[in-house]
């Protein structure tokens, strides 16, 4: 009796143990990406550069996402001066098209390809998209003021001239009163591309990083 | 910059498209990137071994050897390859180094080789992953005592004096490090001396001496000899009375010196002789002297300032207490049980010494601690049976707690040794990663004040320093974040000296222009901090997040003094816009750029007259720019 009782114990103790050993390895999430062709059909780049990229992504995510506390310790790390994590917060957003918490590398070539190598409206879209941060399709000015304070967190404490209070606020009425046509309070998805079509400073710097890849 | 952030840098890039909209100013033209974009297999033959990576994994890391282009005078152009003289073996760890931004510490290698690999291809010791670290650290811990001469100890000990040291603190630091100073040594050596005299004194004095003439009975020596052995006691008195008031004296916080452990020891071996001064030569209260002496051998307890080891035991029992109570504890509870026991048992025996209970606590010492003095023995049956029982359960119940209290003792003596070296370590790490995104930062101001900014044609592009190509993508993104915001970064220097000539309210004929404009602004550094404050709570602090804010931290401290004298400025605000134009005009006159600093900390500014020269240079540039940039 003592000999079954025994190796009853050991028997629940291995299944124990095993049963946690599962829960472990179903916990990492593995994520594979579509096919060469597909993501060749589907963005504008060629075969190698989605290879250089691939490469490179699966070198620093293995598990084939990023998800937001990664992509802000990422997007950090390039403004050592600043706090970048407020606008990495919507960044990720913005790439994260379908919601799920996660980036993959879909989301990321996709994301790129707009940036990179589409027109000028679909970049001024994604811009748009990026801004709107409730994605309810207008721009109203605590979203922009949200904006414009991250991205001045990136620059730091340390800038020339000093940075006060206000700055933010007064970069939000500005971009209202070039924007806003119609005076409504809000900036809408046409007013905007509208806007910034005629504005040719903007439209020569969005060939700025045409090269980039 | 870290591992594999050469990856991210293209992303980087292409966010700020969401930038362009926002922007104040133009953005600058990107940097132009001559080499091919396809991805190449280079060839690496290490001693024979041939090894083969992407271009790309090498570009990771641009301060190595194999990352830069120093690698190029290895390059064999008649195999094609790049050829080193070296082990092959350790090659592989330095490759893997590469892919996968870990470095590891192969266990089976030499720790000698293995430095001199990482120092020949250019990669810091420091950045070891976390699982091979300890490892390494201890290896090189070793080989480091070996080769080494045996002045650490005297190292540890031998803390130059702070200059302008009072007469009280060099008193105490004499009593504290009796190395430092002769007459330290000598003093201490006399103590310990005295100390010694004095407990040698208190064990001879009972010892029997051979009586005098005409009595029986041996007397004790103190008895005898008493005048020698009170002079002897006075003047050992004396001296520690004497050290005591000096170290009270010297003792920086006086409180704390009285409570300490060694203070009260001091106490407790001086007192019984004053009180025994004090006290009259009665027979009623010689008892209570008497019991009064045996405090003198406290004394001895004394010698913990000269021993390391006593010390060192005293802190292992005092940590250990926990153990000690569960100990005495757990024998108590035994004891009880078997002197009650045991009682009861030899109840019914004639003329037992089984008298109670407590009186039955002695047996149950003695048997369980095996001792077995034999002057009380059970007599009954069932107090036999029950007197083996107690004995062998004695040593079980002995012999349990002890290793825990030895192993303990292990533990806790380990455990100081790690956190020491964790703490060292996570010091080291905190400022190279500080020093890390200083450089960054001093690169590209650097980068800025040699005119990067100007358009420049391929012919002067030699003039600039050898800058790889991901420095100059990742400086074009930062120059284009200070045209969306239409600030520039400063380093910390600039930025404090910026506060404080605004707290001050400092005016002179160049900067009335500047002062007018930037008077206005609010008190800038505590604003910083209490937005700080909110976004530590909000924001995923990682390592170097932690470090920055850290860093930021320091900054506000430092410079927090300044706003607070600037509300009378405050109290004059103009309407400030701040104008373009006017920007750049103070640009020209009052700014203060680092100097292109090799070591990113120590950077005095040089006198502002030749910047200012510089300064004036690109002014005229910038108002071309000004012109153009839209109403934005």
């Amino acid at each position: 009796m003592l000999r079954s009782t025994l190796v009853a114990v050991v028997t629940l103790t291995l299944y124990l143990l095993d049963s946690v050993e599962d829960e472990l390895e179903l916990s990492a999430v593995r994520h594979r990406p579509e096919g060469l062709e597909q993501l060749e059909a589907q963005t504008r780049f060629s075969r190698k550069e989605l290879q250089i990229l691939y490469r490179g992504f699966k070198n620093e995510c293995p598990s084939g996402v990023v998800n937001e506390d990664t992509f802000k310790e990422i997007y950090s790390q390039f403004f050592p001066q600043g706090d970048a994590s407020t606008y990495a917060h919507f960044l990720f957003n913005a790439f994260d098209t379908d919601h799920n918490g996660s980036v993959s590398f879909e989301d990321f070539v996709m994301g790129l390809s707009i940036l990179l190598r589409g027109t000028v409206q679909e970049k001024l879209n994604w811009a748009f998209n990026l801004y709107d941060i409730n994605k309810d399709g207008y721009i109203t000015k605590e979203e922009m003021l949200d904006i414009i304070k991250s991205i001045y967190d990136m620059m730091g404490k340390c800038t020339y001239p000093i940075l006060k209070e206000e700055t933010p606020r007064q970069h939000v009425e500005i971009f209202f009163q070039k924007m806003d046509k119609n005076r409504d309070g809000v900036v809408t998805i046409d007013e905007f591309i509208d806007c910034c079509q005629n504005d040719e400073n903007i439209m020569r710097s969005m060939q700025l990083f045409e090269n980039v890849i | 910059m870290a591992a594999g952030v050469a990856t991210w840098l293209p992303f980087a890039r292409a966010a700020a498209v969401g930038w362009l909209p926002l922007a104040k100013k133009t953005m600058p033209k990107p940097p132009v990137d001559k080499k091919s974009r396809n991805d190449e297999i280079l060839f690496v033959n290490v001693s024979g071994l041939r090894f083969q990576t992407w271009k790309n994994t090498l570009d990771r890391y641009p301060d190595t050897l194999l990352g830069s282009s120093e690698k190029e005078f290895f390059y064999n152009e008649d195999t094609q390859e790049y050829f080193f003289d070296r082990d092959p073996e350790m090659f592989r760890h330095i490759l893997n180094f590469y892919r996968t931004g870990k470095l590891h510490y192969p266990r089976q290698e030499c720790i000698q080789a293995f430095d001199e690999e990482l120092a020949f291809y250019g990669i810091v010791p420091d950045i070891i992953g976390d699982c091979c670290m300890e490892e390494y650290r201890d290896r090189k811990k070793e080989n480091q005592e070996r080769l080494a001469e045996d002045t650490e100890a005297e190292m540890a000990t031998d803390t130059p004096l702070p200059p302008h040291s009072t007469p009280r603190e060099r008193l105490w630091r004499a009593f504290e490090n009796p190395h430092t100073s002769t007459m330290a040594l000598v003093f201490y050596y006399v103590t310990g001396f005295f100390i010694a005299v004095s407990v040698i004194a208190n064990v001879v004095e009972t010892v029997p001496c051979r009586p005098p003439k005409g009595s029986k009975k041996d007397l004790p020596c103190g008895e005898k000899y008493s005048l020698a052995f009170f002079c002897m006691d006075t003047a050992c008195v004396l001296i520690f009375t004497f050290e005591y008031l000096m170290r009270l004296f010297a003792a920086p916080s006086r409180c704390k010196f009285m409570r300490s452990v060694m203070s009260v020891i001091d106490v407790v071996a001086i007192m019984p002789y004053y009180i025994g001064l004090v006290m009259p030569e009665n027979e009623d209260v010689s008892g209570a002297f008497v019991t009064l002496r045996v405090f003198r051998v406290f004394r001895i307890f004394k010698f913990s300032r000269h021993s390391q080891g006593l010390r060192i035991l005293g802190y292992t029992l005092k940590s250990c207490a926990s153990e000690l109570g569960f100990l005495l504890f757990s024998l108590t509870m035994a004891i009880i049980i078997f002197a009650t026991v045991m009682f009861y048992a030899e109840k019914g025996t004639k003329g037992t010494n089984f008298t109670s209970i407590p009186a039955s606590f002695w047996y149950t010492i003695v048997t369980m601690t095996t001792l077995g003095y034999g002057d009380m023995v059970p007599n009954t049956i069932a107090g036999k049976i029950f007197g083996s029982i107690c004995s062998l359960s004695g040593v079980l119940v002995i012999a349990l707690p002890v290793p825990v209290i030895v192993s303990n003792f292990s533990r806790i003596y380990h455990q100081n040794q790690r956190a020491d070296k964790m703490r060292a370590q996570q010091k080291v790490r905190l400022a190279r990663i500080r020093l890390a995104k200083k450089g960054t930062t001093n690169a590209f101001l650097q980068y800025k004040e040699e005119g990067g900014f100007q358009d420049r044609g391929s012919d002067s592009a030699l003039c600039l320093k050898n800058r790889s190509s991901f420095e100059h993508q990742h400086h074009h993104l930062l120059h284009c974040l200070e045209k969306t915001t239409n600030h520039e970064f400063t380093d910390e220097l600039t930025f404090s000296e910026m506060c404080m000539t605004e707290s001050v309210g400092y005016r002179t004929s160049r900067s009335t222009s500047i002062s007018s404009q930037q008077g206005v602004s609010t008190s800038c550094c505590p604003r910083r901090a209490k937005r700080r404050a909110i976004r530590l709570a909000n924001s995923t602090v990682s390592v170097s997040r932690g470090s920055v804010q850290e860093l930021d931290t320091l900054q506000v401290h430092k410079t927090s003094a300044g706003p607070q004298s600037r509300s009378s400025l405050n109290a004059r605000t103009e309407d400030l816009k701040l104008n373009c134009d006017d920007r750049d005009f103070t640009a020209a006159i009052i700014s203060i750029p680092t100097p292109p600093a090799n070591t990113p900390d120590e950077s005095l500014p040089p006198s502002p007259a030749i910047p200012g020269i510089l300064r004036n240079s690109r002014c005229s540039s910038f108002t071309h720019e000004t012109v153009k940039i839209s109403s934005l």
